[in-house]
């Protein structure tokens, strides 16, 4: 009688043995790195990772099929769109493990530099843009271009370039008797958040609260810098139970589950323009290409939307620098292939190209100086354009806080460890915005997090 | 589907044998399924060895350096981790809830079935649907049309009855993954009820008719316990399958708001996913192994009752 059950019970064993192989499969990582020989060659099929934000989606995977694989017969151009959080995972293994499976990668400032400092990107500078006189590098914006430099040298393209600013629904506010500063003050916008949220209907302001280092937490490390706050002070000890980092953080929390949008924790940025772009958003933080969609997606909304710059408390300005970019992985087939998409998209002509089908107020913002000299951008894109130059302008990662710190980066810390530690941190923000935690839970299970680090690991 | 292969493999050398055979007749019999032996072993048994590896490494993706050896240190960070035994929790409570409860409703919908009325099949068809749609298809539509705040239908729906903008994946996060998953899995549930009542023979039940039982005594007296060894086999088959689920938790929450839907298997994606900790995942995974096949042995004991029961009843 005792037979089946010992049969059965190794068969299982040996099954869920088995279960483990899928994680196996996983880890073995593929060491194969064939390195950079076909570089001159201008054809092949090359695999481009973007973000599937509307500029992407809505401009760059169609024009590339009706454009620029017509320009050039022999480039056969594949997409793998991804949310942001996704994109970074699938970008980070692909090219720490020389996988290769991607011949383009969108990044942004945060990941160029690290990059090539581990020699993952190819030194665009030097590989392509000294021997390529008709890409205009040095009309790309100085902020921007800095940001994806390393020393001295651009590792990716910036696609467009954005800081964050603050949107507002001019109708609402005068109907509530409201007018809003150019450069106002978070307490300002608290304020009026809770004369103008109509719960159900209209959130006083929309702000993310999606877990992920460039989604909440770029919002609320803007917020942490202008409150005083900073993620680590100069020896590198972390600092989110800091009075400051508090303050910060429980006055976002609280404005978003007082008088934002309700279910928060799911928003960020393409979420939050639905949101806004359907008129259930009386006033709205984040990034300055938002002005770029809705004045192409939603023009009755546009037509009421108003532009401040972003909030502010201690400092004088507190915008973020981002710019999604285009970056050829060290060792990638097919370089020339990339090199050649990658321009393309980052050019002049193809700012031309989106305004002769969908008009300039589409054109991919904050990327280029001449765009902002552009009489007919300037035209179509008077009512955003001057402040998004001015606050791309007004970033400085350098000295992104009150106090100075080790680091570089506005809404994210430029070291290894913040891919992971930033999205940990973001969840247990995320957590205090569901309300599944208090504020001061969820620092303090982010300042573990940082402690987990040595100072020593931490400064690299 | 592992388990089936490695039965097949593996069953003939702790087989019944009812004569010594000859050495040469055994490996006769033998050689057939030495290829399967052998290709089970290889994409099972050298990824858990080489996973084995993995857990004593110190190895990240995110940095340049090669994996070194680094002892224990990974498990210990691992039953260290508050967020490893919260997964731990929250599996468990996830797989007995909604087991549990698609259970109850399994038994519900299959007495129902079982009535003759018009129109029997299609009803049929429909109840059984949920199980047929793609996990992460069903997930998506419960995350989007359906429990979306703003847009969704299920608050539109409760908008009568003072329900306003429940953002239910962010309030009620674990709560609303488990509707998802018992909705999903009922219908297998009720298709294992269903058998086991169709199976019921109708002279037994006639014969407490004419004994004057009512519909609740004959129900607790003859259907339950008939129904007994097919409740215990939708439960374990259930236990199994939900246990391991990912996709709702991936699609509808991605693990939070903060770490509330967090599972054992969301946990070890994320600690590759996300931290691109290696070492760790690996040493995680290890331990959910050990655990997995303690319930399992627990559980099969459990199976091989079930089975014996059924031999005795007919």
């Amino acid at each position: 009688m005792s037979r089946p059950p010992s049969r059965l019970r190794m068969v299982g064993a040996v099954g869920c043995v088995a279960a483990l192989a899928t994680l196996a499969a996983c880890s073995s990582s593929g060491t194969s790195n064939n390195s950079g020989s076909s570089t001159s060659s201008d054809s092949g099929t090359i695999t481009v990772a973007v973000v599937s934000n509307p500029l992407i989606t809505g401009q760059m995977i169609p024009l590339t099929t009706s454009n620029f694989e017509k320009q050039y017969p022999g480039i056969k151009v594949k997409f793998a769109t991804y949310t942001e959080g996704d994109l970074r995972a699938a970008i980070e293994k692909d090219v720490a493990t020389h996988s290769n499976a991607f011949n383009v990668i969108m990044i942004g400032p945060y990941e160029a530099p690290l990059f090539a400092k581990n020699s993952w990107l190819t030194n665009l500078t030097t590989q392509y843009i000294a021997s390529d006189p008709g890409y205009d590098a040095s009309d790309l914006l100085p902020p921007v271009a800095k940001a994806l430099s390393y020393n001295g040298d651009l590792y990716a393209l910036p696609f467009y370039g954005e800081s964050s600013m603050l949107y507002y629904r001019k109708d609402l506010l005068k109907a509530a008797g409201i007018t809003m500063p150019q450069h106002p003050t978070w307490a300002q916008v608290a304020g009026f958040a809770a004369k103008l949220n109509q719960p159900g209907k209209v959130a006083g302001v929309c702000l993310r609260g999606l877990a992920g280092w460039g989604d909440n937490m770029a919002s609320l490390d803007t917020v942490i810098n202008t409150f005083g706050g900073e993620w680590f002070n100069q020896k590198w000890q972390p600092q989110l139970t800091s009075p400051a980092v508090e303050a910060a953080t429980s006055f976002y929390v609280n404005l978003i589950r007082k008088d934002g949008e309700s279910g928060a924790s799911a928003d960020s940025f393409n979420q939050l323009l639905t949101l806004y772009g359907q008129g259930k958003c009386a006033m709205w933080y984040d990034s300055t290409v938002a002005a770029t969609s809705i004045a192409t997606t939603y023009p009755s909304i546009a037509a009421q939307t108003g532009y401040a710059f972003a909030p502010v408390d201690l400092t004088k300005s507190s915008g973020w620098l981002w710019s999604w970019s285009l970056g050829i992985p060290q060792g990638t087939s097919d370089a020339g292939a990339a090199w050649k998409f990658a321009s393309w998209a980052t050019s002049k002509q193809y700012d031309a190209l989106v305004a002769s089908k969908y008009g300039w107020a589409a054109v991919p913002p904050g990327s280029r100086t001449s765009l902002y000299s552009n009489p007919s951008y300037l035209a179509a894109a008077s009512a955003f354009a001057p402040i998004t130059l001015a606050s791309i302008d007004g970033t400085d990662p350098d000295h992104p806080t009150v106090n100075p710190v080790p680091y570089v980066g506005v809404q994210y810390v430029d070291i290894p460890q913040f891919e992971s530690l930033g999205v940990t941190v973001g969840q247990q923000i995320a957590g205090a915005i569901a309300g599944t935690e208090t504020v001061s839970q969820a620092l303090q299970a982010s300042q573990s997090a940082a402690s987990a680090y040595t100072p020593a690991e931490l400064a690299g | 589907m592992a388990v089936v292969e490695t039965g097949a493999a593996a069953a003939p050398t702790v087989g019944v044998q009812p004569r010594r055979a000859s050495r040469r007749e055994g490996w006769q019999r033998r050689l057939p399924l030495l290829p399967a032996l052998i290709y089970t072993i290889v994409v099972t048994q050298i990824p858990f060895l080489v996973t084995l590896w993995y857990s004593f490494q110190d190895y990240f993706f995110d940095v340049p350096a090669p994996a070194r050896f680094d002892g224990l240190s990974n498990y210990k960070t691992v039953f260290t981790d508050p967020a490893f035994r919260g997964s731990l929790v929250r599996s468990v409570i996830m797989t007995v809830t909604a087991v549990i409860v698609a259970m109850i409703l399994g038994v519900a919908f299959a007495l129902l079935l079982d009535r003759k009325f018009p129109g029997r099949s299609i009803v049929r068809t429909l109840i059984i649907t949920p199980f047929l749609v793609m996990p992460a298809a069903a997930a998506l539509v419960w995350a989007g049309p359906m429990l979306d705040p703003n847009f969704g239908l299920l608050n539109y729906l409760l908008q009568p009855f003072g329900v306003h903008h429940v953002a239910w994946l962010s309030t009620h996060a674990l709560g609303s993954v488990i509707v998802v998953m018992i909705w999903q899995w009922t219908p297998f549930m009720t298709l294992i009820v269903l058998a086991g009542l169709q199976g019921q023979p109708a002279d037994t039940l006639e014969a407490a008719k004419v004994d004057g039982a009512g519909a609740f005594a004959t129900f607790r007296e003859l259907t339950m316990p008939h129904l007994r060894p097919y409740i215990e086999l939708g439960i374990l088959l259930g236990s199994i399958y939900l246990v391991n689920v990912f996709d709702q938790v991936r699609l509808m929450t991605n693990g939070g708001p903060g770490t509330s839907t967090t599972n054992l298997p969301f946990y070890l994606y994320e600690q590759v996913n996300d931290a691109f900790d290696v070492g760790g995942a690996a040493a995680a995974g290890v331990i959910t192994v050990i655990l997995t096949i303690i319930v399992a042995t627990f559980a099969l004991r459990m199976f091989a009752r079930v089975f014996q029961f059924e031999e005795a009843s007919s």
